[in-house]
């Protein structure tokens, strides 16, 4: 029934299965400021699931970009099939077989279903015309062969997000895609939809598919994959079959040292609560949330991508507008309905996103340390430059920031320094509860290691601070209390003591027994 | 982050300010302006003269006050393309005013009303409906002209008071005009803004990065809702200057000057994409603009034909800096 | 149907039926199907325009050049037929797009290859083109008496009750709505402005696509040209001036998104016949052309105010997910 697509140049005899369909060996990727890949090689299997692991920030979305065409390697070699092949463009990843179904899903909301599936490919009748009966036909045969009750003929903006993620595994089987990446496709799904989601992976597996498992789930990696492949700041540091390693093996390969020792939480003694937030709410993104942050306190949010943390936090800080509840701030009632009051307040918000949310690429350093605080560093509104480089230099020190001068632009630093500089920026407004959202995401481990340095410092000065973290090693070293968000909702709240890895997620996913 | 001795030491800056200045686009300007000048006075025996230079500033000066305003909306990264009908909507304002026996300091408090009134007007729909400024300017462009149309039809208002004829015609001392004269302070006054405030400093944050200002506590749609209500300020001052120049409205008056203002703002080096840009640079690609204007004026070409002229200086000056780039990249 | 019921052409439809309505009880003679076929084919023009443009809208850009490409092309045609009368009129109906085309894909070049904002380049060619024709004409004007009559009767020659002009239009309408909705190409628009990132992933090239939505829209301008010049039997500089807002007030009436990716052939063609009607309503209701202008900022403003607030909200919606 597939019989139109011209794609697929992949071998799929289960005789070869020991040989790679893809493999990589010695690419190497680099943005100004940043090696986000340095000599990594990579075999995908036809019939098995590799599942590749490794932090934030190892280079696996750089890796994922390369083979769907989106950037090139700068050096390095692609063997697909055999063949030594490069892509110039998507178009040409896309022609070679290889797919990607992202944690965003990509794809096109005004287009109807089949449409999204046979975009580039569609089965043409009369004059090329695209022949919409057989397409609306083929794509419902695509959408029964996996088991996805899906209209064709719907829009796909009036679906919900698990069923635009079988669209998009629909559109990897209807362009007879011989290898699939899936990159984090469980974030955003509930228990039965991932279920659904394993079993369509194996009939992807009985198909002959090369899948590419990105996943920082380990129960899931264990579950599903059949080889594991291990990136750490852009560089392979494992690879082999998933039955021969363990989990606190693949742990250790993927963070290079044991767990319990990184963190440099020190006890520091909680005083008196600083925020307190009561049934808040809402209109869309989360529910009745209540708690209480205090005096020099560590307060870790746990919770899956798309649980609600952030946008919590956001509107926490005066960025969207919560329908109901109540802020108080050393317990007088605080309205906050921007960014600017919230800082008035002293609170302050590092965002997840430090490229869209956090820095300013384009401005100097210190002009983004003193941005939110030009009040300390001007006088009737003017400027006063040397105060500014003062202020600058003041807490660009204090992080340890590396840079060649205060007046380069931010975009020109690295990951782990523009962190710095964001957190930096936030620390000039003089603080006293800080909302750190992903504080380490996509930085090097020596940048990291100063980020948990610093927070220990600071609450050791009596600030307050909230982590959203979806690193489970992060909010088990760091936070006094952990709060995990699910659905928009607090599922439950762990002291340090009795919090471990397999609570925190069970707890997240929703499996009952742990909560 | 534990001892300190350790840390480097961050410097200031690492480049001299005067060296960097000396390999600006400023600088550039400064040496095109001077290439057409010499240019201009090797061409016509008329232009070398302290008339002709003076009458040369009025080729400038009128639009030169909006793009000062519209450089500050473009570094924010929205655009005003209604503002040459913001002129034409002022003027027919202050020539209804005259019918109906205003004076001098009525009909200022009119345009500048007019435009304020407009610039309130955009800005509203852009910052309050959040919708994009390009097309709520076309709208608008058409809308503050169409409504000079249905005022004026094909007349036009004439007997402007004598006191009046000053803003456009008047000389504050020998051959220096008024209207040169307020191009200059107001080129001081958003120079300052723009480069020595902190409400300067917010307009490049914006342009660069609308979400980071954002979280930074930058009041944004605040800011944008200035810029908009100033480059309608500023064009209601520039239609007092033009129709005291001209002495008579018309609804066509101003028509296309929405083009030149941008084309001088890109020419003066700012983003057009925002972010990015000086008002040196700006008043350097007025007189830049107004030089090439009066020298293919004094060669007797047409206005239409100097308009391929400034079609074609916009997307050049777009597009240099673009291939620029993407050269150097290439070599590196 | 009861999708289309629900739809914005439907909401667009209504308001028409409504505009005639009102019209009709101070003056029923403008609703009398001869005169309603005088209204559409006074559109015809604008129709073929705007379908251009909401390719290029689609895309997410915007092309303020199409009026002064009109113009151009039509002043090059009626020049070489005042000169030249022997040369056939389909032969100069094919210049007259070939330019079109050309003058189009000038514009999609510098889109693709140089990353210009799209309104940046076609607010500079619109001023180039208009020069040009000031340049190629001396600003003289080519009157109806230096036309030839075949030049001026095409437009005019009446095929089952109605002008060739019109036929023109309703064959496009259905080109269009053939090209947008069953050719890759016509899809890929959809796909490069509704979401240019999923696009590439989807190996569309969505620089390239953009240059095709300007060329072909620079196509329908230079069709548009002979049209424009032979309708009204005269072509100068200023020929369809400001046009260009127009055809946009149009195609955003229509409920074209002028973020991309929204739209269709229908809403775009009832947008154009909404404005063509208050257009030729106007002098019947006894008001003054002047107020064109102002009407058609007006419909832009408040267009756009519409279907920004329909689209508004479409971000990440947690609860409802959870609750789904």
């Amino acid at each position: 029934m597939l019989q139109h697509a011209r794609h697929g140049p992949v071998e799929k005899s289960p005789a070869r299965a020991h040989e790679p369909v893809l493999a990589l060996s010695g690419v190497s990727k680099s943005f100004p400021g940043v090696r986000a890949l340095s000599k990594v090689s990579l075999e995908l299997y036809p019939g098995e699931v590799t599942a590749l692991v490794g932090e934030n920030g190892a280079g696996k979305s750089t890796l994922v970009k390369i083979l769907t065409g989106i950037y090139q390697p700068d050096e390095g070699t692609i063997f697909l099939g055999g063949k030594e092949v490069s892509f110039s463009s998507a178009y040409d990843a896309h022609r070679a077989g290889i797919t990607a179904i992202h944690q965003e899903t990509v794809l096109f909301d005004e287009l109807s279903v089949a449409e999204n599936i046979f975009l580039g490919h569609a089965p043409r009748g009369r004059f090329g015309l695209i022949d919409r009966k057989r397409m609306v036909a083929e794509a419902a045969a695509v959408l029964k062969r996996i088991g996805a009750d899906i209209d064709p003929q719907a829009r796909l903006r009036d679906l919900g997000i698990a069923s635009k993620h079988l669209v998009a595994i629909a559109r990897a089987f209807s362009i007879e895609a011989g290898i699939v990446i899936m990159d984090e496709p469980t974030a955003a799904l509930s228990q039965k939809e991932i279920e659904e989601l394993f079993a369509l992976i194996g009939r992807l597996k009985a198909d002959g598919k090369a899948i590419l498992f990105i996943s920082h789930k380990f129960d899931e990696v264990f579950r599903i994959a059949d080889r594991y492949a291990v990136f750490r700041d852009g560089e392979s540091v494992g690879a082999g079959l998933i039955s021969e390693t363990d989990h606190d093996a693949l742990v250790r390969l993927m963070v290079g040292r044991p767990v319990d020792q990184i963190f440099p939480k020190k006890k520091v003694e909680i005083g008196e609560p600083v925020l307190t937030v009561s049934g808040y709410c809402h209109p869309t993104e989360f529910e009745d949330i209540s708690f209480e942050l205090r005096r020099g306190e560590i307060l870790g949010f746990y919770g899956l991508v798309g649980s609600g943390r952030s946008e919590l936090m956001q509107a926490l800080f005066g960025v969207t507008k919560p329908s109901k509840g109540a802020v108080k701030i050393d317990g007088k009632v605080a309205i906050i309905r921007s960014p600017e009051q919230a800082i008035r307040y002293g609170m302050v918000y590092v965002p997840e996103e430090r490229g869209r949310q956090g820095a300013i690429a384009g401005l100097p350093i210190f002009q983004n340390i003193t941005l939110p605080a030009l009040k300390r560093t001007s006088r009737y509104g003017f400027l006063r430059l040397a105060e500014e480089f003062r202020l600058a230099r003041q807490y660009a020190e204090r992080l340890d920031l590396r840079a060649a001068s205060l007046d380069r632009d931010v975009g020109t630093l690295s990951g782990g320094n523009q962190q710095k500089v964001v957190i930096a920026k936030w620390l000039a407004t003089i603080p006293r509860v800080i909302i750190l959202d992903e504080p380490t995401k996509g930085i090097d481990i020596g940048s990291k290691a100063a980020v948990h340095e610093f927070m220990s410092e600071l609450v050791a000065q009596g600030l307050s601070i909230i982590m959203v973290s979806s690193e489970i090693p992060e909010i088990l070293g760091m936070s006094d209390r952990i709060i995990v968000m699910r659905e928009g909702r607090i599922a439950a709240e762990f002291a340090r003591e009795e919090a471990d890895a397999e609570k925190l997620v069970r707890t997240a996913a929703g499996i009952g027994g742990a909560a | 982050m534990t001892v300190a001795s350790t840390r480097p030491h961050i410097p200031d800056r690492l480049e001299n300010p005067w060296r960097m200045a000396l390999f600006s686009w400023e600088t550039l300007l400064i040496v095109v302006a001077v290439a057409i000048f010499i240019a201009n006075s090797l061409a016509s025996p008329y232009f070398l003269n302290v008339w002709s230079l003076s009458d040369l500033t009025f080729n400038f000066t009128e639009k030169g006050l909006i793009a000062l305003a519209m450089a500050l909306l473009i570094v924010a990264g929205e655009i005003d393309l209604s503002v040459a009908a913001i002129i034409a909507l002022s003027s027919t304002m202050m020539g209804m005013a005259v019918q109906a026996g205003a004076d001098t300091p009525v009909l200022v408090l009119i345009a500048i009303g007019t435009g304020l009134a407009c610039g309130i007007f955009n800005g509203a729909l852009v910052t309050r409906l959040g919708l994009p400024s390009i097309v709520v300017t076309i709208g608008t462009m058409s809308l503050f002209r169409g409504i000079s149309y249905i005022i004026l039809g094909d007349q036009a208002y004439k007997g402007y008071p004598a006191g009046f004829a000053f803003f456009g015609q008047g000389y504050v001392w020998w051959v220096i005009s008024f209207e040169l004269v307020l191009f200059i302070v107001a080129a001081f006054v958003f120079g300052v803004l723009l480069h020595r405030t902190s409400f300067g400093r917010t307009i490049y944050a914006i342009g660069n990065n609308p979400v980071a200002a954002t979280f930074s506590g930058v009041p944004v749609e605040r800011v944008k809702f200035i810029l908009f209500c100033l480059t309608g300020l500023m064009s209601g001052i520039a239609s007092i200057c033009l129709t005291s120049r001209l002495a008579s409205t018309r609804p066509s008056i101003a028509f296309g000057w929405e083009l030149e203002v941008v084309t001088m703002v890109v020419l003066g080096g700012v983003s057009i994409l925002g972010g990015a840009g000086s008002i040196p640079g700006v008043v350097l690609a007025a007189i830049i603009m107004g030089l090439v204007t009066f020298g293919l004026g004094l060669l007797n070409v047409p206005g239409i034909v100097m308009s391929i002229f400034t079609g074609l200086l916009l997307i050049t000056v777009i597009a240099l800096p673009i291939l620029w780039n993407r050269l150097r990249q290439k070599g590196a | 149907m009861t999708r289309f019921l629900k739809s914005r052409e439907a909401l667009l439809l209504a308001a028409i039926l409504v505009l005639l309505a009102l019209i009709a009880l101070r003056f029923p003679g403008f609703v009398s199907p001869a005169n309603l076929a005088n209204v559409f084919n006074d559109t015809s023009i604008l129709i073929i325009l705007a379908l251009g443009q909401m390719m290029v809208i689609l895309t997410r850009c915007i092309d303020l050049s199409m009026a002064a490409n009109l113009a151009l092309c039509g002043m090059v045609v009626a020049m070489i037929n005042a000169v030249i009368p022997e040369i056939p009129i389909p032969l100069l109906v094919a210049l007259g797009i070939v330019i079109g085309t050309a003058l189009g894909a000038v514009n999609g070049l510098l889109v693709w290859k140089l990353d210009i904002p799209p309104i940046v380049v076609t607010l500079g060619t619109l001023t180039i083109y208009r020069g040009i024709i000031f340049v190629i004409s001396g600003g003289e004007w080519v009157n109806a008496h230096q036309m030839s009559p075949a030049f001026k009767a095409l437009p005019r020659m009446v095929l089952l009750g109605l002008p060739l002009l019109s036929w023109i239009a309703v064959v496009m309408m259905g080109v269009m709505a053939l090209f947008i909705t069953r050719t890759p190409l016509g899809r890929a628009f959809y796909a490069a402005g509704g979401n240019p990132t999923a696009a590439i992933y989807t190996g569309i090239d969505v620089g390239r696509t953009r240059f095709a939505a300007f060329t072909l829209a620079g196509a329908l301008a230079g069709l548009s040209g002979y049209l424009w010049v032979s309708r009204y039997a005269v072509a100068y500089v200023d020929i369809a001036g400001g046009f260009e807002l127009d055809i946009i007030a149009a195609c955003v009436i229509g409920g074209i998104s002028i973020m991309g990716g929204i739209g269709s052939v229908t809403g775009t063609v009832l947008g154009a016949l909404f404005f063509g009607i208050v257009k030729n309503a106007l002098p019947v209701i006894n008001i003054s052309p002047f107020w064109q202008l102002a009407i058609s900022g007006g419909a832009i403003i408040l267009a756009v105010g519409f279907n920004a607030q329909a689209e508004r909200r479409k971000g990440r919606l947690i609860l409802r997910r959870a609750e789904a």
